[in-house]
């Protein structure tokens, strides 16, 4: 067996290795990776910093633990915006496993801020079949939530007083890992017409440019790389700060960078064994 | 932090090192992981689904008094039906309920929003004097190219062929554009967790020495 | 009457539900909403089944002492402790951040449920180097794309800035029309599912006698 034919046949444990090499590496020795802001991150930036005090922006947060390390950045630092421009919050839940995520970011940073729950936001909580609770909650948000995540009824809550559906909140933004995506587009975007951005992950980014060529979305905030942009400007914009280790996507990047050169040569190495051993069979 | 916080965060770092240990062969401590997360998580949902889904949309609406509520419980227990091979069909009219109603909302909804908006954007201005009316040339011909390669009614020969052909090369520079953000989005998730045992064990170290 | 009201009721409630979208009527209004309150309390019962197959599946390996019945012990142990601790002693308080419910969540479900997922680049890493592989010209735009997205993230010096204006042409114009030709081929298909299931042409949800 010649050097290349070994080289197609490695055991692909080495790669693992490799892979982890490097990554514990980077992460041993970060450095600073230089980002370009997307013009489609930016917007939803721009956007949240257009709100004045005391209007309601909504979010919906539809991922659960599994891809956590691209969404939860961007849960964070727009609430950390949020809150610190007292926007009010509504905040609701329809993946099945995702409730505990939004309840980890609104309790830590609501105690950050001193924000009180049912005066400065609220946290709905979940509800099966999403398509069918976002089509309810297009109608009256006490249809599909007549109580709110903690069991206290949305009327007694003070900041329900005015907000009855979709109508009485500036927009959206739906940071999801899944299909909840496509629902909040066909129904909250389709049907009432709800102005809504979107955070999603990597794999899906791609996918949904369509609609913001078209203007169904008017922001997509594209996995880790986009959190990071996020939260660049949201550190620029003085919301969160490097020292309080409110930066959570950005002490990632270095380890992207990395990983992905090394990916990048694997790749031109598969192909140089591939092209060399061809020629022989 | 707190010593209960580096307690805690010692079993996660564990639980993550264990299901890491998969990557040399399988082994006792992965499985032990996977089969704890799988119960903890089915444990989990069930709590999320009592408290914020039966408590208020069926149980307390019924302790108010609005029995009507009884109506949609029933139908929703004749779904366990389908456990059932002689009474199985008792589901059936609930389902047709869901399905229908899912049904006829698809309709408008997609035709909507997946069809007509798509189309509508597609209808840009074009030109060859700046770069943004190019650019909005070659996005037109791309899309038809691109529906041309999926109309398989017709064989692709001649001018419907090349532009079968444009298309399926538009296809690959998306699914290739698809895998690249698809190799962020995975780095992403181990960067995350090496980020978190890197903080867990300097933590560790410092408090310890 | 087993397999004829079910397609009748999936026909009507798709009618109804085509036909309140494009007439903006009161009682249409109350209907409407009347048939979301009711599906949803529906919801909650189907949900619960997936939870009951889970459940039984892991008790009869227990019973039965199948290989690997212990790790199904412990995912029993998982669910049940779950449960117990999700109603004993705060009941719906336990939701709160801070309880031992979601310390369990938060340092048992999160880290495992995200190295699970982690594992996935090293699996990335190792099909990009054996499978990845530029055998016609098709693969090689693929491979292209893909690499030019990748290197979005490595600091390219004085080529950052042609490589960021291609990662933004590919995006929003190759990768966009192709995403939108897969979007129109969405919405059409949908139509046409829901269009076949209402019209009792579609009778797979039915199961079998």
């Amino acid at each position: 067996m010649n050097f290349y034919e070994r080289m197609m046949s490695l055991d692909r444990r080495w790669v693992y290795l490799v892979i982890g090499v490097v990554v514990v590496m980077t992460a041993i020795y970060p450095f600073r990776v230089p980002l370009y802001i997307t013009p489609e991150a930016r917007s939803v930036y721009d956007f949240v910093e257009s709100l004045t005090p005391g209007e309601v922006l909504m979010i919906g947060v539809d991922y659960a633990p599994e891809v956590m390390a691209e969404l939860h950045p961007m849960s964070y630092a727009i609430t950390r915006q949020c809150f610190s421009k007292d926007i009010k919050l509504l905040l609701c839940c329809l993946h099945q496993n995702g409730p505990g995520m939004v309840e980890q970011v609104v309790a830590q940073v609501a105690e950050e801020y001193g924000k009180v729950n049912g005066t400065d936001y609220v946290y709905l909580g979940y509800k099966p079949y999403p398509g069918i609770t976002i089509l309810a909650m297009g109608q009256n948000f006490r249809i599909p939530f007549p109580e709110d995540y903690y069991g206290t009824p949305l009327d007694s809550l003070p900041m329900m007083r005015t907000i009855t559906n979709f109508d009485n909140v500036k927009a959206i933004i739906n940071i999801s890992g899944g299909s909840g995506t496509e629902y909040w587009i066909n129904y909250a975007n389709g049907r009432y017409n709800a102005k809504l951005a979107i955070g999603v992950t990597g794999v899906m980014t791609a996918d949904y440019y369509p609609f913001l060529q078209s203007g169904q979305i008017f922001g997509l905030i594209g996995g880790m790389k986009g959190a990071s942009e996020y939260e660049y400007l949201a550190e620029k914009g003085g919301y969160i700060s490097k020292e309080k280790d409110q930066l959570v996507a950005s002490k990632s990047m270095p380890i992207q960078t990395t990983t992905h050169i090394v990916i990048i040569l694997f790749i031109v190495i598969g192909n140089v064994g591939y092209f060399m051993t061809k020629g022989k069979k | 932090m707190g010593t209960a916080e580096l307690i805690w965060n010692g079993v996660a770092a564990f639980l993550v090192l264990s299901i890491y240990s998969f990557l040399y062969k399988d082994n006792p401590f992965y499985k032990f992981a996977e089969h704890l997360v799988v119960g903890v998580s089915a444990g989990y949902f069930a709590i999320i689904l009592y408290y914020n889904a039966f408590l208020p949309k069926l149980i307390n609406p019924l302790r108010a008094g609005q029995y009507w509520y009884i109506i949609p419980g029933i139908l929703g227990l004749l779904m366990w039906a389908r456990f059932s091979r002689k009474w199985q069909w008792l589901s059936r009219p609930t389902l047709g309920f869901v399905i229908g109603g899912g049904a006829g909302l698809a309709i408008p909804l997609y035709l909507q929003n997946y069809v007509l908006r798509q189309l509508s954007a597609t209808m840009l201005p074009v030109g060859f004097t700046t770069w943004p009316l190019i650019r909005n040339v070659l996005i037109i011909i791309m899309v038809f190219c691109a529906l041309a390669y999926f109309y398989f009614s017709k064989q692709h020969k001649g001018a419907f062929g090349g532009a079968a052909q444009i298309g399926i090369w538009t296809l690959m520079v998306g699914f290739g554009a698809g895998f690249g953000m698809t190799v962020m989005g995975r780095v992403a998730l181990l960067a995350e967790r090496v980020v978190f045992l890197r903080d867990y064990f300097a933590t560790l170290l410092s408090t310890l020495f | 009457m087993r397999r004829t009201l079910p397609i009748a009721v999936v026909t009507g409630m798709g009618l109804f539900m085509l036909v309140q979208y494009f007439i903006p009527l009161e009682e249409f209004e109350t209907l409407y909403e009347w048939v979301l309150d009711w599906t949803m309390v529906i919801g909650c019962f189907a949900m619960l089944l997936g939870l009951y197959s889970l459940t039984t599946m892991m008790v009869t390996k227990v019973k039965r002492k199948a290989p690997g019945w212990g790790y199904s012990l412990v995912a029993l142990a998982g669910l049940f402790f779950m449960v117990f601790v999700g109603v004993v002693p705060h009941y719906q308080d336990s939701l709160k951040y801070g309880t031992l419910f979601m310390d369990l969540f938060e340092y048992i479900y999160i880290p495992i449920q995200a190295a699970m997922f982690s594992l996935l680049a090293f699996y990335i890493a190792s099909a990009a180097y054996r499978a990845f592989r530029a055998r016609t010209i098709l693969a090689t735009i693929l491979l292209l794309s893909a690499i030019i997205i990748m290197l979005r993230l490595v600091p390219l010096g004085p080529l950052s800035g042609i490589n960021q204006w291609l990662v933004n042409f590919i995006l929003t114009v190759p990768n966009m029309a192709a995403k939108r030709a897969f979007w129109l081929g969405v919405g059409l298909g949908a139509t046409a599912t829901a269009l076949k299931i209402m019209l009792g042409i579609e009778r797979g949800y039915m199961g079998r006698d």
